[in-house]
């Protein structure tokens, strides 16, 4: 595997190869978007899309774990972690490490003798020796130590009181939210700001699945927002710095400065500690990109388009969805397209 | 739903009408770590019957070479634990599902109280081994009848020290809930497992004494989705497919080769819901996305987790 040479700010120099393109998880199925409890049993998907592996891995990969680096130098309070959680820590060494090991054999090696667990990460030339529970014999906590080198954000919710509360977690590539935030927070409190999906019973329904979540039988569910410029870390504490981006879009130059941004869900039952692990990978495509594919961008189109105004407000679409439209609108011949995610 | 293969290594009578079950995993398999209380639902074919239990996994939460479970065997019951008692000897091949938790330990409680009656010791025996590790407050109440019905009473001692206190019934009495919960302080989760009467007694006296209903915990074992069989008629595909009883109305559907929606496959997401059309029983739902009018209009199911209790439904499919 190569790994891109890239930044996600500054000169920006993020860029998708064609075989990167080809993966999108593209997210829309009819002409039409509204919330949905759209979750699926996380079974391995076919070979090359981003759904082969429990948790993938692409081009991005070294330069994301450099973004997160940058981002936890400058505010530490992306890394949350309350004092119950440290099972919950250790269960996510083991998962993501034991996942990257299975899938990527020779970019990750993980050798076990009891509790003495040697670990090499030749991307990012990291190699470990450390006694597994035993917090002293790595670097930092746990969980920020393998945080440091996966993709996506991370939350992990202790279950209690028969609901999930987000007790760890590790954010710097969010859309526009902020974990000191949410920290502690119930399952319902959180998503509170959404609109129109509690009284459509959306997240009692989801809870209520998701306490029953099953060791060995993840799940996942996609969700989507937009950004101007392949900026990762679009956080409520630094909206000073991009929210100025959102008015720059313009009819000429949305292709490429305005990306659609993805996120798989994926999530885990934690078997140490019962918590649940909630990943949230983004995957970004500008518009132009996402064009190689004109089913693609007559779909965007028409989902723009007819998006109610509540959500487009909530995922703050407002100052850049008209420039899309008109960069796309040429694109659209209006042909009916069928359901379904697929490209052409 | 994804399960493990496991080798019955030993089997030991421990108390009276109580036996032991030691399990390794089978080539290929692999143990999960656990976490106190889980439990693992057993497949059982009994005169070509699927028949289901769930136990309590008892093992340290640490050793994943080896899950324990215990049995205590009850004529009167389907025949389930008669089986296992009977049945099934070291070197036989069982099929279990992954541990799964609903009677977890609440992290954030200042003091745990276990309340154990009988067989209701073995939920414990595992959250244990964790409160020792996490270094959390706790105390463990063992009732049962005589000397001669304390399983596990040694380990016990030794696991627990001055942390476990044990009540035999034919000397000392019933366990006194009232004077074991009125002094625990503040903050305090109380988790019980035992025969009915000691749970609900538990339960209305943390009540009396004002403790949050969410402070009382209660073993709970993931229900099976399985019931009578019975059959399905559909009526665009025109065919007919039998439901076994240890089958979902869509896991039979797909056996049939039948190509009927689905996406969460846990009653969630409403993508599986079909119109009943007609149904000479009750319909028996189990998801969490029909509300009370429509279950009481009873003509849509969910068939990812719902069943009926009759001879023949009829849907539109």
């Amino acid at each position: 595997m190569t790994f891109n040479n890239e930044t996600f700010r500054g000169d920006f120099s993020f860029k998708n190869s064609p075989e990167s393109v080809k993966r999108f998880p593209f997210p829309f199925q009819e002409d039409k978007y509204m919330y949905s409890v759209n979750i699926e049993p996380h079974t391995p998907g076919e070979q090359g899309s981003v759904f082969e592996h429990p948790i993938d891995i692409d081009e991005h990969y070294v330069a994301e774990c450099k973004e997160r680096a940058i981002v936890l130098s400058e505010d530490h309070t992306r890394y949350v972690s309350l004092p119950h959680m440290m099972d919950a820590q250790w269960d996510m060494v083991d998962l993501i490490m034991t996942s990257l090991s299975d899938s990527y054999p020779s970019e990750f090696k993980l050798t076990k003798d009891g509790d003495n667990w040697h670990w090499l990460n030749k991307p990012l030339g990291i190699e470990d020796s450390f006694v597994f529970g035993d917090t002293s014999t790595l670097p930092m906590e746990p969980f920020e130590y393998i945080s440091r080198q996966v993709q996506g954000d991370w939350v992990i919710l202790d279950q209690r009181d028969d609901n999930l509360y987000a007790d760890l977690g590790v954010v710097t590539g969010q859309a526009d939210w902020a974990v000191a935030f949410d920290v502690g927070m119930s399952f319902s409190e959180w998503h509170a700001p959404v609109p129109h999906a509690p009284e459509m019973g959306i997240f009692d329904r989801a809870l209520k699945y998701l306490l029953h979540l099953q060791y060995g039988s993840p799940v996942r569910r996609t969700n989507w927002r937009m950004c101007v410029n392949p900026r990762l870390d679009t956080s409520s504490e630094t909206y000073d710095v991009w929210g100025t981006d959102n008015v720059s879009a313009t009819a000429e130059n949305a292709g490429d400065k305005v990306f659609l941004r993805v996120e798989l869900q994926a999530m885990f039952r934690l078997p140490r500690s019962n918590a649940m692990a909630f990943s949230i990978r983004t995957y970004m495509v500008s518009i132009a990109d996402l064009a190689t594919y004109p089913r693609w961008a007559k779909r965007l189109n028409r989902v723009l388009r007819s998006l109610h105004p509540d959500l487009s407000e909530y995922k703050g679409l407002n100052s850049f969805k008209q420039p899309v439209l008109d960069w796309l609108a040429p694109l659209d011949d209006g042909a009916f397209l069928e359901d379904g995610v697929h490209r052409e | 739903m994804s399960g493990l293969k496991v080798k019955v290594t030993a089997v030991e009578e421990v108390a009276e009408q109580i036996k032991h079950f030691s399990f390794v995993a089978e080539e290929g398999f692999t143990l999960p770590y656990f976490s106190g209380g889980s439990h693992v639902v057993v497949a059982m074919d009994i005169d070509g019957r699927t028949h289901r239990n769930a136990y309590s996994l008892m093992g340290p939460t640490s050793d994943t070479s080896c899950y324990q479970i215990a049995v205590r065997k009850q004529e009167s019951s389907r025949g389930g634990s008669v089986f296992m008692h009977e049945n099934v000897l070291p070197g036989a091949i069982l099929d279990i599902s992954m541990p799964t938790n609903l009677f977890a330990i609440h992290r954030l409680a200042k003091k745990h109280i276990l309340v154990a009656g009988g067989i209701g010791i073995t939920p414990f025996m595992s959250h244990i081994s964790d409160l020792n590790r996490l270094g959390y407050d706790y105390e463990l109440h063992y009732a049962y009848r005589s000397k001669e019905h304390a399983a596990f009473r040694k380990e016990i001692e030794t696991l627990c020290g001055n942390k476990a206190f044990f009540y035999p019934e034919n000397e000392t009495g019933r366990l006194d809930m009232t004077a074991l919960l009125s002094k625990q302080p503040i903050g305090s989760h109380a988790y019980v497992c035992g025969p009915d009467p000691m749970v609900n007694s538990l339960e209305v006296v943390a009540k009396q004494l004002g403790w949050p209903e969410s402070a009382i915990h209660s073993e709970k074992f993931l229900a099976p989705a399985s019931g009578a069989p019975f059959s399905i008629s559909l009526l665009q595909s025109n065919t007919v497919v039998e439901v076994p009883s240890d089958l979902s109305m869509l896991e039979a559907m797909e056996a049939a080769g039948i190509d009927a929606p689905y996406l969460c496959r846990g009653g969630a997401c409403g993508r599986c819901e079909v119109e009943v059309v007609e149904c000479d029983g009750n319909l028996v739902h189990h998801d969490h996305y029909l509300s009370g009018a429509e279950r009481m209009a009873a003509n849509k199911i969910l068939p990812c987790v719902s069943r009926a209790n009759c001879s023949r439904i009829v849907i539109n499919l």
